[in-house]
């Protein structure tokens, strides 16, 4: 994927080349790791020079290389706006007017870049190196809740901030929560609390769900938490089957679904999974059944643009949720669809929304701060409020630095446009609907805490 | 000394001299310059480069002696970690405990796991072995998620009982460490634009990798591991010589069980987090490869075979598109986009491909390894029995152009 459009960031590129080239000690010295001689300023990695540096940790083999490319086209366009090339996107139609199109803090932005296989072994290895090796101020990226939650771990440990790419399971800001952590994404819990009203009015409240669960940390909190909020409009779980994560062929879970009296399948599947099980169950002719006088129907508590290509025509009518979708008519989205499209030639998925908006908010946190330090950072953005970003208002919730905003309930097209036309938007829920305690069961109750935020000196 | 020979001694003082200024070897490009991206030297990647060599040194007791293929050692590598883990959660933060008892679950495991399997030998036995790993792997992941946190895995917590820490009156926020010393710690030297990192956690890992390396050589030269390579040769004649071969095997096989248990008590002593991943084949395969790339039942070659894979994965596949355009900038537009194209395939996250033609590359032109390559190499420099050469052959034991009996 040589794309002539990375020529134009290469001088770019020289010139802090040749900034951090021409930053050199003359006599050796020993000191106290992990501050730098030059530029002690009390905190890990304090950039020295004319520049700072990102890393961008994300999938680039594995079940989710998919997203995490989109990933990183998003960090790179938001690099670029950041450093003031292009048309800025949404630093343009951001409440917060800190960013100036000169980096942050007048540093210019470079950025490392990492594999993290979906493991989170090595996306910790990966990550230990941007740190150490790099000297990356801050780590963002990851496609699933495993590596997110590793990776987060690390960066308190060592004093670096962590900013969340995709990553949906409630543990990530629930039990797992950590003080250099923010996650923009949406959760589970959201996910049930926006859907069960919508299915509600739809499907009816006497309904018997049957939940098939990719059997892993992400999937047990979405079964939870679609369990509960079903359950509190009145439907009644009949069963909740685990399923390995590395199943592909869904069809003898699919068939005892049909032996009971269920009239709803909860697929509770994320990538892969979601679209083998249910092209299975759409082959098995469970949307055309009659069950309890009622029509048998599918929902998928998670969706995303890039599954519901890979399950095509099948996703027609079932309802889902999502962070963000690309057909939004708010200022910030379109502009952001504007300038991805632009510059990539497709619109962009909402892993590339939330990492933009991710790297976007650390490097305005950073200017109204006036410092890289973490606590400063962490400081800048609890509690902080923004709109047009794409989400509307949005704020960042100081006791687990979860964002809530408004969540979309989406369905998949009935007559799609385009390859990219797959889902419509229903209802956008608003945030005060899927809001919750912190000290929430499903979010690890009262043990889960923060800790103090950690610079690493 | 220590109950070595002249050559055997040697190696290992060059092998303990090579480790303890790993940091300045591995750092051979000034900061900032733009080869500097080809640097090792930092703190996680030496870890790695020892904690793997263990991992490495223990397979190949196994597999270089016995020639028993095991395909599932990761899993021992696995389990060790996890009861790393909990030792850390449970009783204290510092290492010690913690990477003893990682060795003794691991060797009871690989008790269980090696008494089922070597009932079978050959291509039954690695697939025997392979299957424990994956069931290993499997539970890990999903059903045994109370006690391994799944797919998430484990770490420690402030809310841990860590009975023994907090009898000594420290809180829940103290690292992983040495009696004090912490396992993170680092000091660094700046010395004209060269910046070298010193890291207590390396020279923790190192000093055990030299112990793990002295107690192998031993195994290499004792009757013990005359007998297994006796196996290794035929196994037949000792069964029918009235040599029952069932112990020594089960032997071997607990012993790299426990040197991989180490390497998985140590990971997590470096790393505090444990994942199933670990445990999944692919990292049984590259155990493998990393014993074979630097060369069977030679003593040193695992070493490097592990440090060798290790730098790759984590060097090369750093190496983006953004680097290369920027190194080859100096050249035409359209003559420099050809070279990216083509070097991009190689490196960053194909950097699996590079690794594959290496391997292909080391299989058919040197059998025996990096170290045969090597002991080939000097003997075609010293062809008239120059004796640097034959006490290199002689403390590997490793005659490049044997049979498969090393």
């Amino acid at each position: 994927m040589s794309d002539s459009k990375l020529v134009i960031g290469r001088r770019g590129l020289l010139k802090g080349g040749v900034a951090v080239g021409a930053v050199g000690l003359a006599a050796p010295t020993f000191f106290n790791s992990p501050a730098r001689a030059d530029n002690h300023s009390g905190y890990l990695n304090a950039p020295q020079g004319g520049s700072v540096t990102l890393g961008f940790n994300v999938p680039q083999s594995g079940p989710y290389a998919d997203e995490g490319a989109d990933e990183l086209r998003a960090y790179k366009l938001a690099v670029k706006h950041l450093n003031g090339e292009g048309d800025g996107g949404m630093m343009n139609t951001f409440s917060s007017k800190a960013l100036k199109g000169n980096g942050i803090l007048g540093k210019k932005v470079e950025y490392v870049t990492g594999d993290t296989q979906t493991k989170s072994d090595a996306a910790r290895a990966s990550a230990k190196s941007m740190i150490e090796k790099d000297g990356a101020i801050m780590i963002t990226g990851g496609s699933s809740s495993g590596v997110a939650v590793a990776v987060q771990a690390l960066c308190q440990e060592t004093g670096i901030m962590f900013m969340a790419g995709l990553t949906h399971s409630n543990d990530t800001t629930g039990k797992d929560r950590k003080a250099n952590g923010f996650r923009h994404f949406f959760n589970s819990y959201m996910s049930g609390a926006a859907l069960a009203p919508v299915l509600a009015a739809n499907y009816g409240t006497d309904r018997k769900a049957y939940h098939l669960t990719a059997d892993y940390n992400w999937g047990y909190t979405t079964e939870e938490a679609v369990t509960q909020a079903t359950e509190a409009v009145g439907w009644e779980t009949v069963n909740a089957v685990k399923t390995p994560l590395t199943q592909t062929d869904f069809s003898s879970y699919i068939a005892p679904v049909l032996q009971s009296d269920a009239d709803v399948l909860v697929l509770n599947h994320y990538g892969g999974n979601m679209v083998n099980s249910l092209t299975n169950a759409v082959q098995f002719g469970l949307r055309d059944k009659l069950v309890n006088n009622k029509n048998f129907e599918i929902v998928v508590p998670l969706y995303s643009r890039l599954m519901a290509k890979g399950a095509g025509a099948n996703v027609k009518g079932i309802f889902g949720s999502t962070n963000w979708h690309w057909s939004l008519q708010d200022e910030g989205s379109k502009a952001f669809v504007k300038s991805f499209g632009t510059e990539y030639g497709f619109p962009p998925s909402q892993a590339a929304h939330t990492t933009y908006v991710q790297t976007m908010l650390y490097a305005d946190a950073c200017e109204r701060a006036g410092t890289f330090n973490p606590c400063g950072v962490v400081e800048a953005l609890e509690g902080f409020f923004f709109s047009g970003l794409g989400n509307g208002p949005t704020i960042y919730r100081k006791e687990d630095h979860q964002c809530f905003k408004d969540v979309l309930v989406v369905k998949g097209k009935e007559n799609p446009e385009s390859e990219f036309d797959l889902l419509e938007v229903v209802e956008v829920t608003p945030m005060s609907k899927v809001w919750y305690s912190p000290d929430h069961p499903q979010m690890g109750g009262e043990a889960a805490t923060l800790g103090e935020c950690n610079t690493g000196a | 000394m220590f109950g070595l020979n002249r050559g055997d001694t040697l190696l290992l003082l060059l092998v303990a001299i090579l480790t303890a200024l790993a940091p300045f070897l591995l750092n051979p490009f000034p900061e900032g310059s733009s080869l500097a991206q080809f640097n090792g030297g930092y703190p996680d990647l030496m870890q790695r480069f020892v904690i793997f060599g263990i991992f490495a040194i223990g397979f190949n007791i196994l597999f270089g002696l016995t020639g028993y293929l095991s395909f599932g050692h990761a899993a021992f590598l696995g389990v060790g970690s996890y009861a790393a883990i909990w030792m850390m959660k449970l009783l204290t933060m510092n290492v010690i405990p913690a990477i003893i008892l990682s060795v003794i679950v691991a060797g009871l495991f690989s008790l269980l796991v090696g008494y089922i399997s070597l009932r079978r030998s050959g291509i039954y036995f690695s697939i025997l072995t392979l299957a424990f790993a994956q069931m290993s792997y499997a539970l890990a992941y999903s059903v045994l998620t109370p006690i391994t946190g799944g797919e998430t895995g484990l770490q420690p917590k402030l809310s841990d009982p860590r009975v023994l820490d907090t009898m000594l009156g420290a809180d829940g926020t103290s690292r992983a460490n040495l009696f004090g010393l912490e396992m993170g710690q680092s000091w660094q030297m700046d010395w004209n634009g060269w910046v070298f990192t010193f890291n207590t956690g390396y020279y923790v890992a190192a000093f055990v990798m030299l112990i793990a390396f002295y107690l192998s050589i031993r195994i290499f030269r004792s009757p013990f591991g005359l007998m297994l390579r006796a196996v290794k040769t035929n196994q037949n004649r000792l069964n029918y010589t009235g040599v029952n071969t069932k112990p020594y095997t089960l032997a071997a096989f607990v012993i790299s069980g426990m040197y991989a248990g180490l390497a998985g008590g140590l990971l997590v002593a470096m790393d505090t987090q444990v994942g199933p991943e670990r445990m999944f084949w692919t990292a049984s395969g590259e155990v493998v490869l990393m014993t074979i790339l630097g060369g069977v039942g030679t003593l040193i070659g695992p070493v490097l075979g592990a440090g060798l894979i290790k730098y790759m994965e984590n060097i090369l596949s750093k190496i983006n598109e953004g680097l290369l355009e920027k190194w080859f900038a100096f050249m035409p537009e359209t003559a420099g986009d050809i070279v990216v194209t083509v070097l991009a395939l190689f490196t960053g996250k194909g950097w699996h491909l590079t690794l594959g033609l290496i391997f292909m590359l080391v299989v058919i032109f040197l059998p025996g390894g990096l170290v045969g390559g090597l002991i080939q190499g000097g003997r075609r420099m010293f062809r008239t029995g120059d004796r640097s050469a034959d006490r290199k052959v002689k403390s590997n034991q490793t005659p490049p152009t044997s049979t498969p009996v090393e």
